[in-house]
């Protein structure tokens, strides 16, 4: 997030784009409610009508994958009804009066032939956004998995530099992130473009810097990413270590990113359950849990906070940081001896000019937000203040792109994909963990009821769900939930595997798969005994 | 009504002290050590004035005010504990105490359980003198897991239902009827599941005496041992919220948020609050393994045989394909130190860059 937590309940208008913030940052949401509260306006554009719609003051139901069209209508209205902020624009931007011009030909008009939004409420949404004094974005996935997810967030930086709203309080373009330390697997160097603290790979001053520390010159070129080290299992990449995720469920594509875990010499799972993944390893190694490790984790302001270990892990488990750095020693390699989640992480700080003034104690009570380049910095809750790191804040002219798939008459309808509040990812967590299963215990998939008429389905019934990729059994759940046209359901249950479906194209920059627009065809099926003929442990079949 | 810039003053139990327009009398006697007892405030929702525990004298004022609605106001002369003033507290306590049936609830009901329990000590209120008819019908038939609803311990100090419309912003819990018959309930008067109520739990965090608690922790109530808490942050979303772990020798019995929390100031969403003991859970692997060469299932093995185990692997396909077709995926889940050790693994170790993170899916 440009902005931190406490600056979400200080906008004029909010505006938040696919992310359902209620089920998925709950306590981050309370403060946007609290907004409302005290007064602030609200624009809302989601495919579904999500607890945040409900609350908001316009709603845009924009078609799955749509977004670029809608966000230029905005700045097109924005523009032309000069609610610019024109010194912001000249001090701090470039290229800002050829976006202008650009988007001079995209009215509300031409982006609700896209988006299927009321031209209308496309006006409205701008004029709210563009007339605030202190107008805030938020954003989750359901703008950055699509092909077009840099673009998405592009489009999204164009707006609030259009408007000046960055730097200040209450303003911003916020991402929140969706997993406790995914900021901080970024943060400490998990990337195959940045070492830790964002040095990319490719200077040549960064592989001097971590020669020097490592002992070992790192090749100058990009790694590849997870997405193409899938593809490519079997054909050149040979062996894979995968800590703590259940790539075979959460990936897209569940039967290729399943063949090319098997086509592996070997894979490593460290894990703290035994997961649908760690099943197909050649070695699992039993990791802590939270609550039972000490570590540092970086939350989606920024904040830098301590993990402290409650309870001793069951048997032989270890925390992760050990498990790997035991490995690099069995590898023969040196300079593996660590003692501490403290030592690692202080070696952390010294190579990352994000944390260089950070280290273990003094991040104790959790008051930092990087960048803490010195000792005698005191954090950055707010980015952009004075000035934007690369110089000025370019405008980028985009264009609307399709979805790489898109809707025909043999899979007419779209899949969307998303999170429940009670249960979380995979529930290898929530699953375990009494009650939540109360609260929700089977996954449904949203249909809208006049697309139950039509299609002849059943509330409560059942419905196959069906691309190339594959099919999938679920319940249906009618609902206005979802829009016409378009059905919704969670990864979140092992008995409808959704990302069986998924796959259709990734953003070409950032290689995120589009997990959120997916045209499928649905049709009646009948009720459960049906699943024991598709294979007895997924429940799906390939068809 | 600025002074020139001189700083604002009134004057509290005879001490001349400084504060900022906008804080209430409360507050500043806070800020000054007074410790003014309270039942229905909680720092972070909008003064209530609904208790009449913290009234304190103010001059010119015919009655005792409420100073947790009072806005400080330069001049004024407070004093907070006052003969009659207790007097009057005390009173207060032992009619609530009469309205209770269990004033002595575990601790393990939530953050501020012990509110009424500690107050009624304070105030020696436990006289009985005021005995007699009882209000608040409890729910026992809502099956719910997390959130007990034991009413007849209600005292009707709406922190449930404030903090559930002013903080959660839900507006899941109401209030039926008015005076003795007052009644926390939900639309309908339903089970909570049915209602607006998505199980964060502050309404069991705030209650002062118990009326509402954590069931989950209460469950755990036998389990022996002291509670002793450890502050840490939530394993779900990337909000960061701080909680503390409260645990009874090497088990995890409940969750408490932290009040102080920078990222949440208290706040806790139903996972957070309750989603914790997967941690204990008899899936947890608790050894390594590895695939038997000759059935091909995975076994348990020892550290030493799985380390080199998977070390041999390993070294194998840098032999066979080279160091480029090893690669490296770090969780999103598990700490810094994770993350930054797999990165170090693949770079130090293997020279190149095939290290990333599951952010793209």
């Amino acid at each position: 997030m440009s902005n931190p937590l406490a600056d979400m309940d200080k906008p004029d208008v909010i505006f938040c784009i696919g992310t359902n913030m209620t089920e998925c940052h709950p306590v981050a949401a309370t403060r946007l409610k609290r907004a409302l509260a005290r007064g602030a306006k609200m624009i809302v554009a989601d495919p579904r009508r999500i607890g945040l719609a409900e609350i908001a003051d316009v709603h845009l139901p924009i078609r799955v994958g749509s977004d670029v069209s809608l966000l230029l209508a905005m700045a097109h209205v924005i523009a032309r009804e000069g609610l610019m902020d024109q010194a912001f624009i000249d001090e701090r931007t470039a290229h800002g009066e050829d976006f202008m011009q650009h988007v001079a030909q995209y009215t509300p008009e031409w982006a609700s032939g896209i988006s299927e939004c009321d031209p209308e409420d496309i006006e409205k949404a701008a004029l709210l956004y563009g007339g605030a004094d202190r107008g805030a974005i938020y954003y989750t996935v359901g703008v950055t998995e699509h092909i077009c997810g840099v673009d998405n967030v592009q489009s999204l930086c164009n707006l609030a530099l259009m408007t000046g709203n960055l730097g200040r309080e209450g303003t911003g373009v916020n991402p929140m992130r969706g997993q406790n330390n995914i900021q901080g697997a970024g943060d400490a160097g998990a990337l195959p473009n940045n070492y830790p603290g964002f040095q990319t790979v490719t200077d040549p001053a960064h592989q001097a810097k971590f020669h020097r520390a490592y002992g070992r010159k790192v090749d100058l070129e990009t790694g590849m990413t997870k997405v193409t080290a899938l593809d490519l299992c079997g054909d050149g990449i040979h062996a894979m270590i995968i800590d703590g995720e259940n790539t075979l469920v959460t990936d897209p594509d569940r039967h290729h990113c399943e063949h090319a875990l098997k086509s592996l010499d070997c894979l490593v799972v460290i894990d703290i359950f035994m997961t649908e993944t760690a099943k197909v390893a050649d070695v699992v190694f039993p990791a802590t849990a939270w609550a039972e490790t000490d570590g540092v984790c970086t939350n989606t302001e920024r904040r830098v906070q301590r993990l402290r270990a409650a309870v001793p892990p069951p048997g032989e488990a270890k925390p992760d940081w050990w498990i790997l750095s035991q490995l690099a020693r069995r590898m023969g390699w040196q300079g593996f001896d660590f003692g501490s989640a403290k030592e690692v992480f202080n070696e952390l700080c010294a190579l990352s000019p994000l944390y260089n003034g950070l280290d273990w104690d003094r991040i104790d009570r959790g008051e930092y937000q990087w960048p803490v380049p010195a000792r005698d910095h005191p954090g950055t809750p707010r980015l952009h203040e004075e000035r934007f790191e690369n110089g000025r804040g370019i405008f980028k002219m985009l264009e609307y792109r399709d979805p790489e798939e898109t809707l025909s008459d043999e899979y007419p309808m779209w899949l969307t994909t998303g999170r429940r509040l009670p249960q979380y990812h995979t529930r290898t967590q929530t699953g375990r963990s009494d009650g939540i299963d109360y609260l929700l215990s089977e996954e449904t998939l949203e249909v809208h009821p006049d697309d139950i008429v039509r299609l002849g389905l059943e509330d409560g019934g059942y419905a196959e769900l069906s691309n190339p990729r594959g099919c999938v059994y679920v319940k249906v759940h009618g609902t206005t939930k979802s829009p016409k046209g378009t059905v919704f359901a969670s990864f979140a249950f092992e008995d409808v595997p959704v990302n069986v479906l998924t796959g259709g194209g990734y953003d070409p920059v950032t290689q995120t798969a589009a997990l959120k627009a997916c045209p499928v065809a649905l049709k009646p099926v009948g009720p459960p005994p049906a699943l024991s003929q598709t294979g007895p442990e997924t429940g799906f079949a390939a068809l | 009504m600025r002074h020139n810039g001189a700083a604002l003053t009134l004057t509290l139990d005879g001490e001349k002290v400084a504060f900022t327009r906008g804080e209430t009398l409360y507050e500043v006697a806070e800020r000054h050590g007074r410790d003014i007892p309270t039942l229905c405030y909680d720092p972070r929702l909008e003064p209530f004035g609904g208790c009449r525990l913290c009234v304190v004298e103010l001059e010119g004022a015919r009655n005792p005010v409420a100073s947790c609605t009072m806005q400080a106001d330069p001049g004024m002369v407070v004093r907070t504990r006052t003969a009659s003033i207790e007097v009057q507290r005390r009173i207060l306590m032992e009619m609530v105490a009469s309205e209770n049936r269990d004033a002595d609830v575990d601790p393990m009901h939530g953050y501020a359980s012990q509110e009424m329990a500690e107050l009624l000590d304070r105030y020696d209120a436990r006289t009985g003198r005021f005995a007699g008819a009882t209000s608040g019908t409890s729910r026992p038939d809502d099956d719910n897991p997390f959130i007990k609803r034991d009413y007849e311990n209600c005292i009707s100090c709406y922190r449930c239902v404030r903090v559930c419309a002013e903080q959660e912003g839900d507006y899941a819990i109401s209030v039926m009827n008015r005076g003795f018959h007052t009644q926390i309930t939900t639309e309908f008067g339903g089970h909570l599941k049915d209602s607006a109520c998505t199980f964060c739990g502050q309404c069991i965090q705030t209650c002062p005496t118990g009326a509402l608690g954590d069931l989950k922790a209460l469950a755990n109530r036998d389990v022996p041992g002291e509670t002793e808490t450890t502050r840490t942050v939530c394993p779900y979303c990337g909000v960061g919220c701080s909680v503390d772990v409260m645990t009874r020798g090497e088990k995890i019995v409940g969750v408490l948020p932290a009040m102080d929390g920078p990222a949440n100031e208290g706040a806790l969403c139903v996972k957070g609050q309750f989603a914790f003991d997967f941690v204990h859970h008899p899936d947890r692997l608790a050894t390594p393994f590895v695939r038997d060469d000759e059935t091909g299932e995975l076994r348990p093995a020892s550290w030493d045989e799985a380390l080199d185990f998977a070390a041999d692997k390993l070294r194998k396909v840098v032999r066979d394909h080279g160091r480029r077709a090893v690669y490296g995926i770090a969780s999103g889940r598990a700490p810094h130190e994770a993350a930054y050790m797999m990165q170090r693994f693949i770079r130090a170790g293997l020279g190149t860059n095939h290290i990333d993170n599951c952010s793209r899916a």
